[in-house]
């Protein structure tokens, strides 16, 4: 038997879930269609040379499924994508699953990494702007934010390269995610940090913290402007309410009442911008990633890119597209976990 | 006394200091991108490799960059590049998002879910990875950054005009239009677009900014605008291969310039924000 609260939340996934099908099924045909666009013939390019005879380029071309009409090779894309096929990378000879998937951690622990700090920072400073607005505090959490997305990943990349590697000489070799001269743990997430832990190993959990610090921090710095704006938003617009004026009038605590009346309320809209600032992420990845040749999806992407290896491309573009729904797929179930009104419409 | 649109700006932006002050960075980089390329002391394109990396002097105030071209000339004459690409791709935008969206909004029915499907699988790309593919898809031109930067935009002037007029349509000046005789085409443009516009200029500003982040972000990456054209991503980019052995003017001034003109377009749009709707003020 299925009590009603169970089966509610169960139709509540289900009907998320055929909310976001078409949205997927679009955003695979869409980039289907953008590589299709993709200028130069790819069996032209990956031919032996400018000398490579018409029989070669067309052997290539039947082998790559280009002689094919549209139709036919859009059938043939989403057969692959449904068997977890993207194609083989031309510039690494392997699958682009297989690259994706060993350089997707990288990119993951830099984005996570980054998301947690700047969400240790913004929300209490958020928090702290809100309960005394007009004050220096609340200014400069203003200022700090209008500056935070001013400021693009490269330049702020490259600052803090400039004055932690070069000037004070704090921050290891902006290459990568682990000096070259140690040896990275057996790989059992993928995320070094982790994978550090597990083998025990601490002197290379702190190398690859130190490694880590100026990229996440580049991405902190990002993020915190969106987060800590909609924190102090939210929180101004929660505080002001006839539920938390009642709650102050009962004698409440000023603890409980900021943290478990008002914040608790809050932080719903906040959820939301962290779904929107992930996004955003995913996408300034590329940009960090090439700052500090992290060794992650984004940088692959670009190099595949311009490269004119565009299995790889579309394999990222698909990817960041899936996790981006899944995201937000998740953030709409916690929200009707958070706010039990919050329904489908 | 008749009170003139001058005079009105004028009293709005005296008590708004930041957002005055935004005003006259945002004039004065307008002004930069028009007479850029008259005044530079040195030709942006001129290399002069007896004088490589030179760091800031009187002869060349930004220094010099890894070729000896002069990096102030540079910095300024890139701002009619940035300003011109962001300019278009927001115009473009503007104008495509909101006729179509006032469009969706008006007639509702079948083209109303087709393209608010269309826009919702647009959103679920992350915006850069977007305008990064649709730029190697495009060629990587001038023309195609514009072109990207727009489509990327495109969605929130979509939803944005769509829910305004949607709302709009049932109110009394629509049924008075109606019934003394306008077609639904005049409705929609000269009647509801009109009144749907001022929400959508304050986006504008923001959107500037966002727009020329997009641009450098896309050249600095090697997409888009080719060197040795002057742009202010494509000379961070070319100046962070020497940013660990610490010639750092050549990323320094074109960082400046770029991080100026958002933040005085984004201080506008907040500023502009705050006059139009107090209550969005956050």
């Amino acid at each position: 038997m299925i009590g009603n609260g169970q089966r509610g939340a169960l139709l509540f996934l289900v009907r998320r879930l055929s909310a976001a099908l078409p949205v997927l099924l679009g955003v695979a045909i869409f980039t289907f269609v953008l590589m299709r666009v993709l200028p130069g013939d790819p069996a032209i390019f990956f031919a032996s040379g400018p000398a490579a005879g018409e029989e070669e380029i067309r052997e290539l071309r039947a082998k790559m499924g280009l002689d094919r009409s549209i139709p036919e090779q859009l059938w043939i894309y989403f057969k692959d994508l449904a068997s977890g096929n993207l194609g083989m990378s031309l510039t690494t000879g392997r699958p682009v699953v297989a690259d994706i998937a060993e350089r997707l951690p990288a990119s993951l622990e830099l984005a996570l990494f980054a998301l947690v700090i700047a969400l240790a920072i913004a929300l209490p400073l958020g928090v702290a702007a809100a309960l005394s607005p007009g004050s220096i505090l609340d200014h400069a959490v203003r200022m700090i934010c209008t500056a935070g997305v001013s400021l693009p990943t490269f330049v702020t990349g490259l600052i803090l390269i400039y004055v932690f590697y070069y000037l004070l000489g704090v921050a290891p070799d902006p290459t990568g995610r682990l000096n070259i001269f140690l040896i990275a743990p057996p790989s059992r997430t993928g995320f070094l940090l982790v994978d550090t832990l597990i083998a025990g190993d601490f002197a290379t959990f702190m190398a690859a913290l130190h490694q880590l610090a100026l990229p996440s921090a580049t991405m902190s710095i990002y993020v915190l402007a969106p987060i800590a704006r909609m924190t102090r938003a939210s929180m101004l617009a929660v505080l002001s309410s006839d539920f938390v004026r009642t709650a102050v009038a009962m004698g409440l605590g000023r603890g409980t009442v900021i943290v478990v009346y008002a914040f608790r309320n809050a932080v719903i809209p906040v959820l939301t911008t962290v779904g929107v600032v992930f996004s955003s992420m995913l996408g300034a990845n590329v940009l960090v990633e090439k700052v500090f040749s992290w060794p992650g999806v984004g940088s692959y992407a670009l190099d595949a890119l311009l490269g004119s290896d565009y299995a790889p491309v579309q394999g990222f573009v698909l990817l960041m597209a899936i996790i981006f729904v899944a995201v937000n797929f998740l953030i709409d179930t916690l929200y009707s976990l958070a706010d039990p009104r919050v329904t489908v419409e | 006394m008749k009170i003139t649109g001058g005079q009105h700006l004028y009293y709005v932006l005296r008590a708004n200091r930041l957002t005055a002050a935004a005003f006259a960075v945002a004039i004065f980089i307008f002004l930069v991108a028009i007479v850029g390329p008259f005044i530079t002391p040195y030709d942006p394109l001129e290399s002069n490799v007896a004088s490589a990396l030179q760091p800031p002097s009187a002869l060349h105030w930004f220094g010099t960059d890894q070729i000896g071209r002069d990096v102030f000339s540079r910095v300024v004459v890139a701002t009619r590049l940035d300003i011109f690409i962001a300019l278009s791709a927001v115009a473009l935008s503007f104008v495509i998002g909101a006729s179509i969206g006032a469009m969706c909004g008006y007639l509702g029915g079948w083209i109303d879910r087709w393209i608010s499907r269309m826009v919702d699988v647009l959103m679920a790309f992350p915006l850069f990875v977007l305008a990064m593919a649709l730029v190697a898809a495009l060629g990587n031109k001038v023309e195609n950054v514009i072109y990207a930067t727009m489509l990327i935009n495109l969605p929130f002037y979509v939803r944005y005009a769509r829910v305004e007029v949607n709302v709009q349509r049932t109110r009394g000046f629509v049924d008075a239009a109606r019934v003394s005789g306008n077609g639904d085409a005049r409705i929609l443009f000269r009647f509801l677009l009109p009144n749907v516009l001022p929400g959508m200029m304050v986006q504008i500003s923001l959107n500037m900014g966002w727009a020329i982040l997009n641009a450098a972000g896309l050249s600095f990456i090697g997409l888009g605008i080719r060197p040795p054209a002057p742009e202010w991503g494509i000379m961070v980019a070319e100046g962070a291969r020497f940013i660990t052995t610490g010639q750092w003017w050549t990323v320094l001034f074109p960082s400046l310039a770029l991080v100026a003109t958002v933040l005085a377009f984004n201080l506008l749009g907040d500023g502009l924000r705050d006059i139009v709707d107090p209550k969005l003020r956050t």
